[in-house]
């Protein structure tokens, strides 16, 4: 940092010295302009494309962002924050805003029924569910396409006009109208029968709008041949913010969790629902709801289960590993090392995916070839499937733990076992006593980082039997071998279509806290925090 | 002590020296074949079935019967596998990750390793408990932000091997700064110190003189960034959605994705075309990584 100007210094002198560009325009400076003049570019045209959409948080973080950037390079002071900004501007767009994020979204009812906020599902829901006015006119239909898009086109009025589901009718010009009807369009052309025929639900199911008015109603038709006015049946009072039937009757009223609902509890024709905050709802689901907080209950468990025993075996085969070769006079010592890293060498989720194929149950090799063709159920078994995790991580894992052991077996001190064998130390005594209380001192933080490691172990899961055997048919109930976060990916429905997003980040804010507990306690274990000082 | 060695030193004359071999280096053997061959074994497994024409959900067991090219060919001629530049879109990806995370890392622990500043010990606990939550747990949010971002910037939005980029950039201060931190510390301060005097500035100290000295731990920390983002599926399924965009990992899973219709050969050929680079690379670093490890990275 630059030195503090001295009391002394006259105002300009001072303002120089921490305002003036630099003293030596050397290819440094040059360099820095460069590249600041791209920045600011890049900064200024994706404000200008941010402004054309109209989306104002983009365009006040892009502000912020440019500003607070050439203010940082360009100032003489902040010498440290030239250094940080960088890595900072991605860790809080893309970790910090996303975390945030991540906890705003689990006060909510984001998910499947629940995608789109509350005037969109209103419109749609009235769009979607309409009858035919019988009282209103009738038009004589000529189907026009334009692209792949269908549209109505009528006469109204003597004016040709056309219009598609997402287009209201507007005036074609110069469009040639016969029998009150229109025979022909510049940019359309009329559809022949056998287009029809071949679109016929596109046709029968498509309602345009009549104008941008939702209350004017939307023509439909039936034969292709005429078109009618269709009224919506659900009618929204902007005044009481009910949705009313218009055959029935029946008011709909806001329920405070994202519908509309009846006052006895019936959802309305074509439910859709909307996002909005629902408070602690999704963790007392979690909790309290018997069919999520059972499986919630036993995949923390095997979760706690899974992580621990991983770096259990790891270690203990490592371990014994390690000792074993250890030994100064056997040969081919470095050929053995090589060969026993070989499966941490292996990117880890192809091997999960190999040992998928491996111990598949027809045709796998390890019950066709290692076993005589025993049809072991390994990865269909609830209780054998998480074995099979347990076997493949071991496989995993030992390698790591293997060359931890070794590097920390290879600092012990020589003298200090000399020593105790010349006390007439048994090896298992001089094991027990020296070997392991010097090697848990420097391998202790990387077990509880492995168990950190294991509990997130995502690939694994995903890959070796992705949370199965599940029970039922039910794709969101997790499986037997599902940790937390493979049970988050698969409340979140990526693949299975029903999503529950709202729930799914909630067990991410449940996996936050667990795993800052134990970061938190292994801190406290390592001292790693005095190293700030 | 005397009369110890004395004795140790008679019971190995009067025992046959086999036996003590045995006893002390043989059976090592015994267990280092064992193991070998558990740590192997799968490996060998996977160039069979690469090696297996056509191999698929029933004929990954039969061992080296027919042998053949035909997986490789399909990966590189068959239209519907874009091999090639789901090769170049991961090592792209992996290479400007770890060349981003390296520089934004470096820089950062530059600033925290040399500069006293208001707030520096704040950040760097606060770097710490970041560290500690994984990325992909936020997958609904990173989703949603792309959503938003990519109806402005396309270049920043799904599909996008620029902002899955962006995402996993924002990962690389939190986990890796303090591996860095730490080596950075271990350089004297008494280097720049002179260099001050010299009249270098903080750019020159950093970009000559300190990135030099911590060229080991840039390696390491470039390595593991680059594996990271070499097996990272989650978020790459996520962000990807066209085949031809895919990387290794999401590619690889979709040729067994179908449980019905598992394409293993395609899979295994592919595997150990993109494994050996990175084989090779981890056991020419192996030492560095160890030591890297030793400091508290965690391979991903």
């Amino acid at each position: 940092m630059s030195a503090p100007p001295t009391a002394t210094a006259s105002r300009k002198a001072r303002r120089d010295a921490v305002y003036a560009p630099a003293r030596n325009w050397g290819p440094g400076f040059f360099v820095k302009l460069i590249v600041m003049a791209l920045i600011d570019a890049i900064g200024v045209y994706g404000i200008y494309t941010a402004w054309t959409v109209r989306s104002m948080p983009i365009v006040t973080v892009m502000i912020v962002l440019v500003v607070v950037a050439n203010v940082v390079y360009f100032s003489r002071r902040m010498v440290p924050a030239k250094y940080i900004l960088p890595g900072m501007i991605f860790l809080f767009i893309f970790q910090l805003y996303v975390m945030v994020y991540t906890a705003y979204v689990a006060f909510t009812n984001y998910g499947q029924g629940h995608m789109i906020d509350r005037n969109d599902a209103i419109s749609r829901m009235q769009g979607n569910s309409s009858r035919l006015d019988a009282d209103g006119p009738t038009y004589q239909l000529t189907l026009l396409a334009r692209g792949d898009d269908i549209y109505f086109g009528v006469v109204v009025d003597g004016t040709a006009k056309a219009g598609t589901a997402d287009v209201p009718l507007t005036e074609i010009a110069g469009a040639k109208v016969a029998d009150g009807k229109i025979a022909s369009a510049p940019d359309y052309t009329v559809m022949s029968s056998a287009d029809i025929i071949a679109r016929q639900s596109d046709v029968t199911s498509m309602r345009v709008p009549v104008s941008e008015e939702p209350a004017d109603g939307s023509l439909g038709t039936s034969n292709a041949m005429s078109a009618g006015v269709y009224q919506p049946i659900l009618v929204y009072d902007q005044a009481t913010e009910t949705l009313t039937d218009q055959e029935t009757g029946t008011v709909y009223r806001d329920n405070g969790r994202g519908s509309f609902r009846s006052d006895d509890g019936a959802a309305p024709p074509n439910d859709i629902g909307w996002r909005t905050g629902v408070g602690f709802s999704n963790f007392a689901k979690l909790f309290t709801d018997a069919s999520v907080a059972r499986p919630f209950g036993s995949v923390l468990l095997w979760t706690v289960a899974f992580a621990f025993l991983s770096v259990a075996t790891t270690f203990l085969l490592g371990l014994f590993l390690a000792v074993v070769f250890n030994a100064p006079r056997l040969k081919g010592q470095k050929l053995y090392r090589v060969l026993l890293i070989l499966p941490y060498a292996f990117p880890g989720f192809m091997s999960a995916l190999l040992w998928r194929a491996m111990l598949n149950t027809q045709f796998g090799v390890v019950n066709q070839t290692l076993l005589g063709g025993a049809g072991i159920q390994w990865l269909q078994d609830p209780w054998l499937a998480k074995l099979s995790v347990l076997f493949v991580n071991l496989w995993l894992g030992y390698p790591y733990m293997f060359l931890v052991c070794t590097g920390s077996l290879q600092s012990i001190p020589g003298d200090m076992m000399e020593s105790a064998r010349v006390d007439g130390a048994s090896p298992w005594r001089q094991f027990r006593s020296i070997t392991l209380p010097l090697l848990f001192i420097s391998v202790a933080p990387l077990l509880i980082s492995s168990f950190a490691f294991n509990f997130n172990n995502f690939n694994l899961i995903f890959m070796l039997t992705g949370g199965g055997p599940t029970h039922g048919t039910d794709p969101t109930k997790p499986g037997s071998t599902d940790i937390l976060i493979s049970m988050v990916y698969r409340v979140a429905g990526v693949d299975n279509g029903n999503p529950d997003y709202g729930l799914a980040t909630a067990l991410s804010i449940i996996i936050f806290v667990l795993v800052g507990a134990i970061a938190a306690w292994s801190f406290r274990q390592t001292r790693k925090l005095e190293e700030m000082a | 002590m005397t009369t110890t060695t004395q004795v140790q030193t008679t019971r190995v004359l009067n025992r046959p020296p086999r036996s003590r071999w045995w006893r002390e280096v043989g059976w090592r053997h015994v267990v280092g074949v064992v193991a070998v061959i558990y740590a192997v074994f799968p490996l060998v497994f996977a160039a069979n079935i690469a090696l297996t024409p056509d191999a698929g959900i029933s004929n990954t067991a039969d061992f080296f019967t027919s042998v053949g090219w035909r997986n490789f060919a399909y990966l590189f001629t068959n239209p519907s596998s874009y091999f090639v530049r789901w090769v170049v879109n991961t090592l792209a990806v992996g290479g400007v990750t770890a060349i981003g995370t390296v520089l934004m890392g470096g820089a950062a622990s530059y600033a925290f390793s040399r500069f006293r500043f208001k707030g520096r010990r704040s950040t760097l606990t606060s770097l710490l408990v970041i560290q500690m939550f994984p990325q992909m747990l936020s997958f609904v949010a990173i989703f949603l932000l792309l959503t938003t971002l990519g109806n402005v910037f396309p270049a920043l939005g799904m599909n996008s091997l620029i902002a899955l980029i962006c995402v996993y950039l924002g990962g690389a201060l939190g986990v890796n700064t303090f591996l860095m931190y730490g080596f950075f510390n271990t350089v004297p301060k008494e280097i720049d110190e002179a260099a001050k005097i010299d009249g270098a500035t903080h750019a020159q100290i950093f970009w000559t003189i300190i990135l030099r000295l911590v060229a080991p731990v840039l390696a390491v920390v470039g390595l593991l960034s680059f594996i990271s983002s070499f097996s990272e599926y989650i978020i790459a399924k996520l962000v990807l959605t066209e085949a031809p965009n895919y990387t290794l990992a999401v590619a690889l899973y979709s040729f067994v994705a179908d449980p019905q219709n598992p394409h293993w050969g395609w899979f295994a050929a592919g595997a150990l075309i993109a494994a050996i680079p990175v084989l090779v690379l981890f056991l020419f670093l192996q030492r560095y990584i160890v030591s890297g490890l030793t400091s508290g990275a965690v391979k991903g």
